[in-house]
């Protein structure tokens, strides 16, 4: 692949921690590849399987979804209810033949600054690894649920 | 996303779109590392964007002035600001645009400071190109935000505070003081907690047993306090304002309602079974030597105490705080009281802080009290001559012929606080503390609105601190009861009923209890949310399998929005699947 390749990366973050160990990495000035975007949710527990495949649908070569650490949810246990989520997607992607190195979960909490830059950099050098996302692997992901979801959405 | 629910502008027709972008300089924060006026100009070109500039502090007074002005003068529907943290700032431009005139939710920022130019300082073009990104992305969700009203309660003007140890009474008294009625429910057949266990405290060397004197009867005499002892919580249920709890005395049940609950449940001591060969004669833990001597019943002319037991490991990894002022205020007591005696105190760290402390540890060595300090990677042994140590400063074993050893062990969470966190929907740290909603911007609030934290069940603490944080939990706990009305946060969950399917999967998920299974008007078993009891997590929304439910302001079709602008548009014509838009916008 292209030295000069970059990788596209979605992560997404909880408000409470995630969020705000980046927040701190900023103010710690701490550098990491500029090949993330975050997304903000309230609770990690908001990150769904078909917002992950429609993220690489649109283009992501990785996602990377981050939470408060077990047991320092501000939700009680949306962290729980993310992994459980995370560890069906993994499946479905396997399944559906996506690389499933391209999917990442971690935790990292407010006062986790150099965590947070350090996971990001390691993330993105697993992506930059794995190369771009073929063509074939995002038109399987667009069979991936997200359809499952709308198809369950039909008015009775 | 489901049909029907929060349709927004953007789909309406990009032509009633009014977006208003601004991209702060932060000084040279932001302007020094990345392209401001690329950001801007390119933000400008987004549909649905009809103004875009820099500004030099969007926080300033001129940069708000500037930013309300241009709300008026150019009639925006939406506001994005491309600077620092929603986490600090979004407050603050929400209520400015809602002075403007434009309602608070209608505003969205993209952290390009955090994000991105205090983080990629060396590489103008890229972080210049990711701020635009940041920056498209937030577009495209302001584009799909919807209005809202926060959402107003009334609030039974009752509180209830969980424990009558000192923290409880205090918080107790504070709230009788003020008016209000308020019930105290303590677990024991009696009030004062932790300090029934101790004999004289520091700094003032007073005995526990006058301070409770003094304390207990105030609250049991007071016309404004029930005091309910020997009394288990069972459950609670409800929202701030609206508290109902379940309460155990005995064999009688009965319900307490109560707008406010102030949580003041304590900590226990670490028993050190199983450490430096604890017997509970011999070796004792400080508590037990709080006993013997308020007894006068301590019987040994050399004594030994190791701080740190059990506390500072890998698997009990904080400092209980509370040790080392206690130690040095006991091994001076002993010596004062009996010059003959030797009392050695084996550290790691001693932390005498603040004045007071500092005092007692100088009067400590001044009145002959040995301190000594151990490596925690060679701990003292204790075997049947005394204690052996390896002597840091010395830098040799020695020997210290003990009678009486006394181990200093760390305040532990009571085994109970998770599933009392659990009923009182609140979360505990990783070693069962309790855990504030913000250490500093709300350090006696729980996330949960109308439930406070006082004393040891946060975290080890001193008499003076617990007392502190319990008239500070009251006086927080006060403003919903003054007031009579709470506003809530409307980031909130709706239910989209032509589409629920009724699996009631959402109310099983739902931590809060927000959510109940009714019947609707044609008979289906339908969820339905209780606004005021959802906190906005969205692991409904997240697992519903019919996609009936929305989350204000992180809806998937916001996210999905974002996901798309991730990418310069101009490269989206070619990525597979973008024919149709997302999955959700194929119908």
């Amino acid at each position: 692949m292209r030295e000069d390749w970059e990788p596209d990366i979605i992560v997404f973050a909880c408000n409470w921690c995630s969020y705000a160990g980046a927040d701190s990495a900023g103010v710690s000035r701490l550098q990491y590849p500029p090949s993330v975007r975050l997304i903000r949710t309230m609770c990690s527990g908001r990150v769904s399987a078909s917002l992950i495949f429609e993220a690489f649908r649109q283009g992501a070569d990785g996602v990377l979804v981050t939470g408060c650490h077990i047991g320092d949810c501000h939700y009680v246990d949306g962290n729980e209810r993310c992994q459980e989520m995370m560890e069906m997607t993994i499946r479905l992607a396997r399944t559906a033949g996506i690389d499933e190195r391209r999917l990442g979960l971690e935790w990292i909490s407010a006062a986790e600054a150099g965590r947070f830059a350090a996971v990001m950099a390691e993330f993105v050098e697993r992506i930059r690894d794995l190369g771009p996302m073929s063509r074939e692997d995002r038109s399987v992901s667009s069979r991936t649920p997200g359809g499952v979801e709308e198809a369950g959405g039909a008015r009775r | 996303m489901g049909p029907g629910s929060l349709r927004s502008a953007a789909e309406a027709g990009a032509d009633q779109l009014r977006i208003g972008v601004f991209v702060c300089h932060c000084g040279t924060n932001i302007a020094g590392f990345l392209d401001v006026d690329a950001v801007a100009r390119e933000a400008g070109a987004s549909p649905g964007v009809v103004y875009s500039v820099t500004t030099m502090y969007a926080c300033s007074e001129s940069g708000l002035k500037e930013i309300s002005e241009s709300i008026r003068k150019h009639n925006l529907n939406r506001v994005v600001i491309a600077a620092c943290s929603p986490r600090t700032h979004e407050p603050l431009f929400r209520e400015v645009c809602g002075e403007a005139g434009l309602n608070p939710y209608l505003v969205e920022m993209a952290n390009i400071r955090n994000q991105c130019s205090w983080v990629h300082m060396d590489d103008k073009e890229r972080a210049t190109k990711k701020a635009a990104a940041l920056v498209r992305m937030a577009v495209a969700k302001a584009a799909r935000l919807g209005p809202r009203e926060p959402i107003e309660v009334d609030v039974d003007r009752r509180a209830v505070v969980i424990g009558g140890g000192i923290a409880g009474m205090n918080a107790a008294l504070d709230l009788g003081d003020a008016g209000f009625d308020t019930v105290l429910i303590e677990r024991e057949p009696d009030l004062g907690g932790r300090l029934r266990g101790l004999y004289r405290l520091y700094p003032s060397g007073r005995e526990a047993r006058e301070v409770l004197e003094e304390f207990i009867p105030r609250v049991i005499e007071h016309r404004h306090i029930e005091v309910l002892t020997a009394t288990e919580l069972t459950g609670v249920r409800g929202f701030i304002g609206n508290y109902v709890l379940t309460v155990r005395t005995g064999g009688d049940e009965r319900e307490l309602e109560a707008g406010v609950i102030v949580v003041a449940s304590g900590a226990d001591v670490l028993e050190p079974h199983g450490l430096f060969g604890y017997d509970g004669e011999r070796v004792i833990t400080q508590l037990e030597l709080a006993r013997r001597m308020s007894q006068g019943s301590v019987e040994a002319g050399t004594i030994v105490m190791i701080q740190c037991v059990g506390a500072r490991l890998p698997e009990r990894e904080y400092c209980s705080r509370v040790c080392c002022a206690n130690a040095i205020k006991n091994a001076s007591m002993l010596v004062e009281e009996d010059s003959g005696r030797s009392v050695y105190v084996l550290y790691r760290d001693i932390q005498g802080y603040g004045t007071e402390f500092e005092d007692w540890f100088a009067r400590a060595r001044e009145a002959g009290v040995v301190f000594a300090r151990y490596d925690p990677e060679r701990p003292p042994l204790v075997d049947s001559r005394g204690v052996r140590i390896y002597d840091l400063l010395l830098g040799e074993e020695v020997l210290l012929p003990a009678d009486l050893i006394v181990l200093s062990t760390p305040m532990v969470a009571r085994p109970d606080a998770r599933s009392l966190g659990q009923m009182l929907r609140v979360p505990v740290d990783k070693d069962g503390f309790f855990l504030e909603a913000h250490v500093k911007l709300r350090p006696v609030d729980f996330a949960t609105e109308g439930m406070f934290l006082c004393g040891a069940a946060r975290w080890p603490c001193r008499i003076s601190e617990a007392c502190a944080q319990a008239s500070a939990a009251a006086s927080r706990a006060l403003v919903p009861l003054v007031n009579g009305k709470v506003v809530v946060e409307p980031v909130v969950v709706d239910i989209d009923e032509a589409i629920c399917r009724g699996c009631g999967l959402c109310r099983d998920l739902c931590r809060y209890a927000a959510i109940e299974m009714v019947e609707n008007e044609r008979g289906l078993a339908v969820a339905r949310v209780n606004q005021v009891l959802c906190k906005g997590c969205g692991v409904c929304a997240a697992r519903c399998p019919s996609g009936a439910m929305t989350l204000f302001h992180f809806t998937d079709e916001q996210i999905r929005a974002m996901l798309r602008a991730a990418r310069p548009a101009l490269l989206a014509g070619a990525r597979h699947g973008d024919e149709g838009g997302s999955a959700g916008g194929v119908r």
